[in-house]
């Protein structure tokens, strides 16, 4: 009977010729596999900018910048990006109303008020409503929350601000309730004792301590939520309309970013001309906005973060 | 002796403690927001679809006229595009976790990483839209093919499963890796064959969630130029195909009444197939996961 002790099996296992080849070459084909994130990035920069340049050659930045009218379908087209901000941002203001402050309630209620039983049942159905496809709750917008308004407020045409900012603010509300919610659980429970201990009630207690130590996780989560905004498509292609204009009318049709790059997508955008290559500077524009936000959430989170 | 004067306390507190009361249910009454909407959502669409949603509509194409068309094409559709996008995002999401959670060395470089793919999460999809349109559909001329929007729609999800496998990976205790080291075990021993299996069930959760986004995805298909009407099933990844939001998206456009319980009887079979996925990955997240 051969003798076998266990240095010996472990050296086997650590000199077996394959064994070897297999601990040099998986970190390799890891980190070949992890370097697809950061093509990813560099595909996305590369695809908006190269294009974008082309659209610069065609028309001047300075209009694109400063011209309030977009008509991109017309045979004499003018491009002026604030008409299609300024849809975007009517529609992050609506939505933001109605999500900071639905988002933060319900997350003071899960962190602070709420028993285990009931967080237990509410939890999963936020993570069904934060579920739920875009083009579903573009559906229900025009379907249900449009018609709604109108009776309502009978001066509101079909296509209008109102409806679809309401519910990407429902869509977003999720996101807020959860990431503040986190941010509030992580203040430690002496604080919140301490406070309850000199005789505050409850509620003077989540204003006073708890909001301002979770501040940094909060404020992140509504940056967040806006940027979710910004970039949200399918609602406002659905609910929203097709009519860019630099006005602050809530009650008629609108386009966002987001929607002339849907509109023009879905019928055939010839390729090589400017209307083909505006998509690319509307794409960089949100891109940038986006990337702003999100730039800030995370710089929010780490300089105001408070340690325990 | 009385230490405690009961009216003062209420004179002073009442207010106060009112106050608590109201807040309360004000928070309450927010929480409640997202369930009312919820059931809205849902009773709406049962109400405008259930009665479309019979055996014909199940298994014709989709058509200009509302009473012959279908949804075949599009369930179809949505199948071969899940097939090529969970493949490509599990190999590279995986790939990705376990890189930065066991081999890579704590540099800028790997910071870097992990801050990229956090901005990647928070990239629009319509954005990744013109990414798969730029790239895949026309440079690669993939055409509006499965495999164009597949690798697309991957790319998109990628973010979400990279940091939930992250998340599964460093739940395991070091314990547990210490003693398979501790056992002469090798590097990549140790990994396939504790690690992994200890959070498979985690990865396998976020794998879900983030298929179940990426079956309901639209804004990344319309940009590709998905068609809406077509007569034939895919025979291959190369070939075009349809999606089921795509197809509910073209309806909900559409003038005519007749098509909008389409769109709800698509919605339901979407939030069907939603429901399941998702029930799946509570029945993983509860069954298999293992506590140390």
């Amino acid at each position: 009977m051969s003798e076998y002790n266990i240095r010996e099996m472990i050296q086997n296992n650590k000199n077996n010729k394959s064994t070897k080849f297999v601990e040099k070459a998986v970190p390799t084909i890891l980190f070949i596999i992890t370097s697809v994130s950061i093509l990813t990035t560099i595909g996305i920069l590369y695809t908006l900018l190269s294009e974008t340049f082309i659209f610069f050659t065609r028309v001047p930045f300075i209009e694109f910048i400063t011209a309030t009218e977009w008509n991109a379908f017309s045979a004499d087209p003018t491009f002026g990006i604030i008409a299609l901000v300024m849809g975007t941002l009517k529609i992050v203001l609506i939505s933001t109303i109605v999500a900071v402050p639905v988002g933060l309630g319900a997350a003071v209620y899960l962190s602070e008020y709420a028993s285990d039983r009931v967080r237990r049942i509410i939890k999963p159905i936020l993570e069904i409503l934060a579920g739920i496809p875009t083009v579903v709750y573009g559906t229900f917008a025009i379907t249900f929350v449009t018609p709604l308004i109108r009776e309502m407020f009978p001066g509101v045409s079909l296509y209008n601000a109102i409806s679809p900012g309401v519910v990407v603010g429902i869509m977003i509300v999720p996101m807020i309730a959860s990431l503040s919610e986190d941010a509030m659980s992580s203040v430690p429970r002496s604080t919140r004792e301490g406070s309850l201990g000199l005789g505050a009630t409850r509620f003077e207690t989540v204003l006073k301590v708890v909001l301002p130590a979770a501040a940094s996780g909060i404020i992140a989560s509504f940056v967040l939520g806006i940027s979710r905004a910004i970039g949200e498509t399918m609602i406002v292609s659905i609910a929203a309309g097709s009519t860019p204009g630099a006005d602050f009318d809530l009650s008629t049709s609108l386009q966002t970013m987001t929607g002339f790059i849907v509109q023009v997508t879905s019928g055939d955008a010839a390729f090589g001309t400017d209307l083909y290559y505006s998509l690319y500077a509307v794409g960089m524009t949100l891109f940038i906005f986006t990337l702003v936000m999100n730039l800030a959430a995370q710089w929010i989170t780490r300089r105001f973060k408070e340690e325990y | 002796m009385q230490l405690v004067d009961k009216d003062q306390v209420s004179k002073s507190l009442g207010g106060r403690l009112f106050f608590n009361k109201f807040m309360k249910v004000l928070f309450l009454l927010c929480t409640m927001v997202g369930l009312v909407v919820l059931v809205t959502l849902i009773v709406d669409t049962v109400l405008d679809g259930w009665d479309h949603l019979t055996w014909d509509f199940l298994t014709s194409f989709s058509s200009s006229r509302p009473e012959s068309a279908g949804i075949y094409g599009a369930i179809i559709g949505s199948i071969w595009l899940m097939a090529v996008t969970a493949p490509v995002a599990i190999i590279l999401s995986v790939g990705t976790a376990l890189y930065l959670e066991e081999y890579a060395p704590k540099n800028k470089i790997t910071n870097f990483i992990t801050v990229n793919i956090s901005n990647l999460a928070g990239v629009p999809s319509v954005v990744f839209g013109l990414l798969g349109l730029t790239i895949f559909v026309r440079q690669l001329s993939l055409g509006n093919s499965v495999m164009a929007a597949g690798l697309t729609l991957a790319l998109m999800i990628m973010p979400v499963i990279v940091v939930a496998s992250q998340e599964a990976i460093r739940a395991v205790p070091g314990s547990v890796r210490e003693a398979s080291t501790g056992m002469g075990a090798t590097k990549w021993q140790t990994v396939s064959r504790i690690i992994l299996p200890a959070a498979i069930p985690g990865i396998i959760t976020g794998i879900i969630l983030a298929l179940s986004r990426a079956i309901g995805e639209t804004a990344p298909l319309v940009v590709i130029g998905v068609p809406v009407s077509l007569l034939v099933t895919p025979n291959s990844v190369f070939d075009t195909f349809q999606a089921l939001p795509m197809q509910i998206y073209n309806w909900v456009k559409m003038p005519q009444e007749e098509f909008q319980y389409l769109t709800a009887a698509g919605i339901i079979i979407l939030l069907l197939i939603l429901f399941l996925m998702n029930s799946v990955a509570i029945f993983i997240r509860n069954k298999y996961s293992k506590r140390f």
